[in-house]
């Protein structure tokens, strides 16, 4: 009998235009630290990435480049036919994923072609690799589920900040990867994406405002302050509903989630379905008016006070801060 | 004055004319998850392993009420039928009343726990394949296991299209045009039935949402709801146990004319600036 390759943890790496993005290095060191815990190494698949090499800072040893024009844009049966290719070819038992849009639509189809359990919004490394076991977030962040994956090949869907990067001394190689690739029945019109702004998903910093904002007329100085912090602008769902903000910008339970390193709340009272969607940021700021508000029972710190008296002054803080570390 | 049958020719004549434009008359099936209402408080129990329904309010999943509404749209605009479907035990049953309450006109229950989301999309397989729905609209997610699985897999498994997170979508005859939301915009893409939806808000706005009236639940105690027992199949994956967040600490304010404290705090203990 023909002997099986290394098991590899196969991860799926993004990139946007060419640069690897910034969960794609998380999804790395997150596999790295599993592959280590089987006793085996990483591979990553990266697609039209510049760059590759720089994975193996992260713990890849291997890359499987795709380089392919006309798959330039992202189309979720196609990347996914292309991880199932790579994961069988190396006969990986693992496969990890982040969190982002991309990622988590082609998930579940690539679960289905490789017959492999799936489970996302994952927050640590496997408490055992046998019985495989996940701790991940459910309940919209209510609550954790520690789940166990019973198939023989598994997926990860890890979420975004809840591993952080851990750099490794490796290198990787880069081999050039070009499996089949099947049609697809659905084709990218257009794209709609502002290039200057960070996404909420990709965010360390989100700044939320809600109607104690009193209207879409007062975002200026939110905005202001997100550009100050390199952040993310969200909204409350009544900010969404009332049309002063996109819904795109909308956070909580039927909205975005949110997992950053810091979420500032202007004017937000903290409604349960607000507080589960963020409730995996790790540093709540709460600026409020009423000291009742729920928000200051899950904030980590809080200003009482007129958000039109407080905000202006972080931000000249901030500057200041800025400036003297810069 | 008008006959009998002239108002009946008149009818006919009339819907023929909404088919011609249309095409064809689409089948429907909007996937129905009944989960605690969002205000409710999660707790667990038997040693955290089971989730406390008690006291737990059940709704339908709100992103599959905005899709449930969006085919309402269809049914009533371009002519569709529209059925919902759960796979669940009978406690969900009066979630797929109300599903009916809102204009859906059959209800289908799939008579099986749902385990995971693979074991789900494998029952709703066997409907769809059985019912030969051309559009299946499901939300991208649950608000309780939050998984974002179900509608992929299912497309997977009947090799139907696929369009997730879903917030326009609009189909002529066998064509259909739908935007998804990306991280940081949206992205707009044309395909065509057989079709599976991830929908979420955006799909219709909130205030769109039906609220079911007096006619509607009544009417819904005579629409079909019929009870399906599940195909063969085992779940992929399996909840050893719960927890909940650990207990957060008092919140430490900052006096708002010193605002100067909390950029020191955020830098030099919270370390996020």
């Amino acid at each position: 009998m023909k002997k099986l390759k290394v098991m590899s943890i196969l991860v799926y790496t993004e990139s946007e235009n060419g640069k690897l993005k910034k969960a794609a290095l998380e999804v790395v060191s997150y596999a790295k630290a599993v592959a280590d815990q089987m006793g085996t190494s990483v591979t990553a698949v990266a697609v039209n990435a510049d760059n590759a090499e720089t994975l193996g800072n992260y713990g890849a040893s291997k890359v499987l480049l795709v380089k392919d024009e006309s798959i330039q844009a992202f189309n979720a049966k196609k990347y996914a036919a292309i991880l199932e290719s790579a994961a069988k070819n190396e006969g990986a038992k693992v496969v990890v994923v982040s969190a982002s849009a991309n990622s988590k639509y082609l998930a579940p189809l690539l679960a289905v072609g490789l017959g492999a359990g799936y489970v996302s919004n994952v927050v640590a490394a496997p408490s055992s690799v046998s019985p495989f076991t996940v701790k991940h977030s459910t309940f919209t962040n209510k609550a954790f589920a520690n789940t166990e994956i019973t198939t023989d090949v598994k997926i990860v869907g890890l979420s975004n900040n809840s591993f952080g990067l851990v750099e490794s001394d490796g290198s990787a190689s880069v081999e050039d990867f070009s499996p089949s690739v099947p049609e697809s029945g659905v084709t990218v019109e257009s794209v709609d994406k502002a290039t200057d702004k960070v996404s909420i998903a990709d965010a360390e910093i989100v700044v939320s405002g809600g109607r104690g904002l009193k209207g879409p007329e007062n975002w200026g100085m939110v905005e202001e302050l997100a550009e100050v912090l390199g952040a993310a602008t969200a909204c409350s769902k009544p900010v969404s509903d009332l049309g002063w903000r996109p819904h795109s910008e909308h956070v909580g339970q039927t909205g975005k989630p949110v997992a950053s390193n810091l979420y500032i709340a202007i004017g937000i009272s903290g409604a349960i379905q607000h507080l589960a969607g963020i409730n995996s940021s790790k540093v709540k700021v709460v600026i409020n008016t009423d000291p009742e508000a729920p928000f200051f029972k899950a904030a980590d710190y809080g200003v009482v006070g007129d958000a039109f008296e407080v905000v202006p002054k972080l931000i000249e803080k901030l500057k200041a801060f800025k400036a003297a570390n810069a | 004055m008008h006959s009998k049958i002239q108002i009946i020719i008149f009818i006919f004549v009339h819907k023929k004319k909404t088919f011609k434009v249309n095409h064809f008359y689409m089948k429907i099936l909007v996937c129905i998850s009944h989960v605690p209402d969002t205000t409710s408080k999660i707790n667990f129990t038997d040693n955290d392993t089971k989730f406390d329904t008690n006291g737990v309010q059940y709704v339908i999943n709100p992103n599959d009420e905005f899709g449930l509404t969006r085919a309402m749209w269809f049914k009533e605009k371009q002519g569709a039928s529209v059925d919902v479907v759960n796979v669940g035990g009978p406690e969900t049953e009066p979630t797929l009343r109300k599903a009916l309450a809102i204009g859906a006109d059959s209800a289908i229950r799939v008579n099986t726990p749902a385990t995971d989301g693979y074991a789900v999309a494998k029952q709703l397989a066997k409907v769809v394949n059985d019912g030969g729905y051309d559009l299946v609209i499901a939300g991208r997610e649950s608000i309780d296991y939050n998984g974002n699985m179900v509608p992929g897999m299912l497309a997977a498994m009947i090799d139907a299209n696929f369009v997730t997170n879903c917030i326009s979508l609009e189909v002529d005859g066998t064509s259909a045009k739908a935007t998804r939301e990306i991280d940081g915009g949206k992205e707009t893409v044309s395909t065509s039935l057989p079709l599976v939806i991830g929908g979420q808000k955006g799909l219709v706005e909130e205030s769109d949402l039906r609220i079911p009236n007096m006619r509607g639940i009544m009417m819904a105690r005579k629409k079909p709801l019929s009870v399906v027992e599940p195909t063969e199949t085992n779940a992929e994956t399996n909840v050893v146990s719960f927890e909940k967040p650990a207990p957060k600490g008092a919140v430490k304010l900052v006096d708002a004319d010193n605002i100067d404290e909390l950029v020191s705090l955020l830098h030099n203990e919270a370390k996020v600036i």
